[in-house]
């Protein structure tokens, strides 16, 4: 199914379908999915639960295997991918091993992909630095903050070479205060790591602060309903989310969002 | 260190103290009809406060009061050579090599069979089952034959009794395990899985370090019921040592006191094993991080 994509395309899927089995018949999660994500691109895929926004991010990781369809990712499959280590993924809980220090745990996907010492520990310090754990790399997990915990997840999908980050939902359990704090962080590690980013969320400033692209979804079946280029430029502080661009985008992603629901009433 | 002393050494203190105290009740009740059969044969009156004194050192007491069993291990232990025969030392040293052997039998027997369950179905399906009826058996039916068939192929003795223990201890490893190397929430395996881990990475990174807090739970019970099954590993041969042959002993010549130092003594080894493991519990868990 090797198919070559075009320069700068990431991630490219058409027609992609997942149907699952279960005892109360087949479920949809994803119906006719055709999508392309673009170098260094920040997309966002928005959605109440159950319309296949974490399903695509894990076929995307070859954690789900699609029923119908075509997905490439770097221009192989997802199982190539995967098998060559080409993401980083970032789970909805930290999901820190709590028997080792935070830099131990960021060394863990090091370790395992068989990095020279001398190498694990540079790349540790730098990924630590980057989150601004510097000071905490021999704490244990249950020393620090959720949100301290979240950002050392972060790091440790940074370690390896991975040019493509994919985030499900990594802040959905912190608090509003943390999330706007850890916001402007990533939208930071982004413009310099320039990594592309696949983020999962169910919150529209946040979907629309850090995004390029926005991709709103609905359930029932699992199907993209609009693709919005966001029109914000890319230095964005805090305060932008006030200004009528930032509305206008929030606006038409909600409008996106209520036609969807409209199919179950 | 006095608020710990108050905190841990106070409550076992309160509980020894009471179970002493009931013990000697319930010395005085159970030896104080003999001693008025006795003077009912003399035909004399006694009295209860003249009772008393006497069922505290009766030489075939029902119940021997504790100053006695404390005595006769005294006698056995400190003021017997640990060559003698009669040395209760002797004995449960017979008694804890069986034990030991057979417990680390058990534990390799039972984490073996453990990671074989959690990484094959088929062995999931076919081997639990087994594992969980063996424990149906009571071990007093079983273990003469055991003995037995062994002495067959030439095993006794140590090996023999050992085989007992493990036949015992590795059932609690074996739960134990399964349960911990299961422990792993599909997050773990599935980010693992994104690195393009191996088995035996998936193994020894995750699935081994969260079993370990299972592991050590099993093996203070494992441990205990190691001694058990040495024990019982005794009983059915008439073996020439251990704490099994001084219980015999004890019974086939009416000398109670024997049976209850020897039972006192086989509670003290099983609770120094258990303290050992909680104390190597501590240890590893600690370094791990994973004791707060």
């Amino acid at each position: 199914m090797l198919k070559k994509v075009g320069v700068g395309t990431v991630i490219e899927a058409s027609g992609l379908n997942l149907t699952f089995e279960t005892d109360d018949g087949p479920v949809h999660a994803l119906s006719d999915v055709d999508l392309a994500i673009n170098e260094g691109d920040f997309v966002s895929f928005i959605g109440p639960s159950g319309c296949g926004k974490t399903t695509f991010l894990r076929v995307i990781a070859d954690l789900e295997q699609p029923t119908g369809g075509s997905i490439t990712v770097n221009g192989m499959t997802p199982e190539a991918a995967r098998l060559q280590r080409t993401y980083g993924y970032v789970f909805q809980a930290a999901g820190l091993y709590p028997w080792r220090t935070i830099e131990k745990n960021i060394r863990l996907p090091l370790e395992i992909m068989g990095y020279t010492t001398a190498d694990m520990a540079e790349r540790t310090a730098a990924v630590l630095d980057l989150v601004g754990l510097s000071d905490f790399g021999r704490k244990y997990p249950w020393q620090l903050s959720g949100g301290m915990q979240q950002r050392a997840s972060i790091a440790r999908a940074l370690a390896f070479d991975a040019d493509l980050l994919l985030m499900d939902e990594p802040f959905g359990a912190l608090d509003e205060i943390v999330r706007d704090h850890l916001n402007e962080q990533l939208l930071a590690l982004w413009a310099r790591t320039q990594k592309t980013v696949c983020f999962v969320t169910h919150s529209i400033p946040e979907a629309v602060y850090l995004s390029t692209r926005i991709v709103v979804m609905s359930p029932r079946p699992g199907r993209i309903i609009d693709v919005i280029d966001s029109p914000l430029p890319a230095e964005r502080p805090l305060e932008i989310r006030d200004s009528p661009s930032f509305l206008e985008v929030a606006s038409r992603v909600r409008q996106g969002l209520r036609a969807g629901h409209s199919y179950d009433d | 260190m006095t608020e710990a002393l108050y905190q841990r050494v106070l409550p076992v203190l309160t509980i020894l103290v009471a179970i002493i105290a009931l013990w000697y009740a319930g010395a005085v009740f159970l030896n104080a009809s003999w001693e008025r059969d006795q003077a009912e044969r003399a035909g004399v009156e006694i009295t209860f406060a003249e009772i008393l004194p006497k069922t505290m050192q009766q030489e075939r007491p029902v119940l021997p009061a504790p100053h006695q069993v404390a005595g006769e291990i005294w006698a056995t232990t400190v003021d017997k050579k640990i060559t003698s025969k009669r040395s209760l030392i002797y004995h449960g040293w017979i008694t804890l090599s069986a034990t030991l052997l057979g417990f680390a039998m058990g534990v390799g027997l039972g984490v073996a069979l453990a990671v074989g369950i959690v990484h094959s179905r088929v062995m999931d399906l076919s081997v639990m089952p087994w594992v969980i009826a063996s424990q149906t058996v009571p071990i007093l039916a079983i273990a003469p034959m055991i003995i037995v068939v062994l002495y067959n192929v030439g095993v006794s003795g140590l090996i023999a009794k050992a085989s007992i223990s493990a036949y015992l201890s590795f059932f609690p490893v074996v739960v134990g395990m399964v349960k911990g190397l299961r422990s792993p929430d599909p997050m773990q395996l599935d980010l693992l899985r994104t690195y393009n881990t191996s088995a035996w990475q998936v193994f020894w990174k995750l699935r081994w370090p969260s079993a370990l807090p299972y592991l050590f739970t099993s093996l203070k019970i494992a441990v205990a019921i190691a001694l058990v099954g040495a024990i019982i590993g005794e009983l059915p041969t008439g073996a020439q040592g251990g704490f099994g042959a001084r219980m015999l002993n004890g019974s086939y010549y009416g000398q109670v006191l024997i049976i209850w130092s020897a039972l006192i003594g086989a509670a003290i080894c099983a609770g120094l094993m258990v303290g050992v493991i909680g104390f190597l519990q501590k240890l590893v868990l600690g370094r791990m991080g994973l004791a707060r």
